[in-house]
């Protein structure tokens, strides 16, 4: 499998050929079942914004994927409005709307007797693209996700791992370049160290590509991660909260979010923030190629506890404490520790707790792209910053609310003002 | 004489009964299937729909072959024309039956999956449910075909033709001198058709099914 690193978020220049997303509005959505008595979606409303990522996420058989799928009419609302781009589409042609909303779901959904290229190939084949432009759009799209064309090309769906079979699924959804995108679990059924693969390619892809996505997931961890906002769904699709992942976390509206949201918010509050937004301490190095006699002198001159000793390209390669030296008698081979974990700055400080904890010393090597030292972060930066960022998503939480009741405020005094002149 | 010197001395004529037994399976075949695979694409969404298509070609397959050839020639008169309508019948229900399972067993996500790409109905059923339907297809159509074989010989009893003509023409015959002999050929010539079929299916599997979804 060809799934790349953890944290390789950095954003690559953005496609000409792109369209960016468009505004989704759902108006008192209903849908009633044939033959049930109550209906399994009941008056939903929602408005997303244009480039962002909604994740509606509830108990299982609470109306989520009926939601999404009356987005592209694979469900026919009872009552209500869809809007897309303020574009009434609720009667629009379900096909030519399907057409202009990319469709993933988490059985990838790949057509078993077409090629992985085939596949991708449907769309734009359809909406009429000519041969050569399919053709340089598959190859693209593969890339995109991660794949390489040349291997991947000509091969069925039965011939991929999960992993790989979700990434040609996107890449189908993405093909045609539609504005909006809706997910229905698509990493619900693979393992969940390629989930955590697939969940930071999304995020990499989503910073190129800027679609409005609606993803649906029962996983609350996976919403947390990918969500611009996320809507926690009650029974027949009522939004109990619809905000901000910090939000959520920080300041759940009721019983039935907090419930959801689990235990331990604030260790998931982790999981929002990246290495690169804490403060990473600088600390003392030398390197293999140093002399043995400048490496004993650091240690010695009292400054330093604890050297970190990088190998030849600069990356982590052992601590060095003062004393290892002797005891190892003088052997540089034998003296300290080897470093075993390292984070780069694109990682969660969850992982970067993680390594912190499970190092005998307290602290974590940051590393770049190459895997080149940066610096350090330890129990303490960390600690501080968790402290620091739950009390500013407090204080956001309150400004919120006074805003919001300063608007009500407002309001009314306009309503009343405009009766007035009215008369 | 024996088997091999009346074969021998007949075998112009076996091979013209061959011929024609081979043409008129194949022939109604053709017809069958394309009338067996619309009759399933028009009732498998219905569920009383797939069930009358299933319960009346089934219908027809329990009136002895014989039986009915007797009663069609009053309607239609001797010759092809009975023999073409019995096969294209008895040969239906496989077919029909398969296309409707086979219609009915793909994955539901996948229709989904069709739909949500932006796929119209017709398209949907040429280029996902069929050709994802086409091994049970295919395998009613085998076995139709292997059916159709055996009731072919029984045209001859309508002045059809094939190779029923020899089987009849020796059972008429009986304790004359070639009577088994007749029989015999007949039989065997129908075997080897039947084989040699079977293998052509085997092909045309080959050639037709997706590499993707091949077993
Ligand atoms: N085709 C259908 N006919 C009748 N009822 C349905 C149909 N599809 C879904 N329902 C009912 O509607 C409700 C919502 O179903 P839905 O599939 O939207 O739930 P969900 O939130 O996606 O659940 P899950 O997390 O298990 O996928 C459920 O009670 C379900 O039984
Ligand atoms: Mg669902």
């Amino acid at each position: 499998m060809s799934e790349t690193a953890t944290g390789s978020t950095e954003p690559a220049p953005p496609r000409p050929s792109s369209t960016s997303g468009a505004t989704i509005q759902l108006e008192d959505l209903s849908k009633s079942y044939p033959g049930s008595p109550s209906p399994a979606v009941d008056g939903v409303s929602m408005d997303i914004k244009a480039g962002e990522t909604v994740i509606l996420v509830g108990p299982s058989g609470c109306g989520k994927s009926t939601t999404l799928k009356m987005i592209n009419r694979l469900i026919e609302p009872t009552s209500g409005r869809i809007r897309i781009n303020d574009e009434d589409v609720t009667d629009m042609d379900p096909v030519k709307l399907r057409r202009k909303i990319g469709y993933a779901i988490q059985s990838s959904g790949l057509f078993p007797h077409m090629t992985v290229a085939e596949n991708i190939a449907l769309v734009p084949k359809m909406t009429g693209w000519s041969k050569s432009g399919v053709k340089d759009r598959v190859e693209e799209m593969l890339d995109l996700v991660g794949l390489d064309p040349r291997e991947f090309h000509g091969r069925y769906p039965r011939q991929l791992s999960g992993g790989q079979q979700q990434r040609v699924g996107v890449a189908r959804a993405l093909a045609a370049d539609p504005p909006v995108l809706l997910m229905d679990e698509p990493f619900g059924a693979v393992d969940p160290i390629t989930r955590d693969h697939l969940q930071d390619e999304l995020i990499r892809l989503q910073h190129e590509l800027h679609k409005t996505i609606v993803f649906v997931t029962h996983d609350f961890d996976e919403a947390i991660k990918l969500g611009d906002r996320i809507a926690v769904l009650r029974e027949r699709s009522h939004i109990a909260q619809f905000d901000t992942p910090e939000a959520i976390l920080t300041n759940p509206t009721d019983d039935f979010v907090s419930g959801f949201v689990g235990a331990g918010a604030a260790l998931k509050r982790l999981n929002l923030t990246r290495v690169r937004d804490v403060g990473i301490a600088d600390f003392p190095t030398v390197t293999v190629e140093d002399p043995l006699q400048s490496i004993f002198n650091k240690l010695r001159d009292g400054q330093h506890n604890e050297l970190l000793m990088l190998d030849r390209r600069n990356r982590p390669y052992k601590w060095l404490r003062r004393g290892d030296l002797m005891r190892a008698k003088g052997s540089l081979a034998r003296a300290g520790q080897l470093v075993h974990d390292t984070v780069t700055r694109d990682a969660t400080l969850h992982d970067a707790l993680e390594a912190v904890l499970t190092d005998s010393g307290g602290r974590v090597a940051v590393t770049g792209r190459r895997g080149e030292f940066i610096g350090v972060v330890d129990m303490h930066t960390l600690m501080n910053s968790v402290q620091e960022l739950l009390e500013a998503d407090r204080l956001a939480a309150m400004e919120h609310r006074h805003d919001l009741e300063e608007l009500r405020v407002h309001r009314t005094e306009q309503e009343l003002e405009g009766g007035g002149s009215g008369l | 004489m024996n088997f091999w010197e009346y074969v021998g001395t007949r075998h112009q004529q076996l091979l013209t009964d061959t011929y024609q037994h081979a043409s008129a399976v194949f022939q109604c075949m053709v017809i069958a299937t394309l009338l067996g695979v619309l009759i399933g694409v028009v009732s498998y969404r219905s569920s009383w729909g797939g069930s009358l298509a299933i319960t009346s070609t089934s219908a027809i397959l329990t009136i002895p072959s014989l039986a009915a050839i007797g009663l069609l020639i009053p309607l239609v008169g001797l010759g092809v024309p009975p023999t073409v309508i019995i096969l294209t019948l008895y040969g239906l229900l496989p077919v029909v039956r398969n296309c409707i399972v086979g219609l009915r067993g793909v994955d539901p996500s996948l229709v989904d999956a069709a739909k949500g790409i932006g796929m119209s109905r017709m398209r949907r059923l040429l280029k996902v449910e069929l050709p994802l339907a086409w091994p049970p297809i295919l395998t009613g159509i085998r076995v139709s075909t292997q059916m159709l074989m055996g009731i072919a010989a029984i045209a001859a009893y309508a002045s059809g033709p094939g190779l029923g003509n020899e089987i009849f023409g020796g059972l008429a015959s009986l304790g004359s001198a070639n009577a088994i002999n007749k029989v015999l050929a007949g039989t065997i010539g129908i075997v080897i058709l039947a084989l040699l079929f079977d293998a052509a299916y085997v092909l045309l599997g080959r050639l037709t099914i997706p590499r993707g979804i091949r077993v």
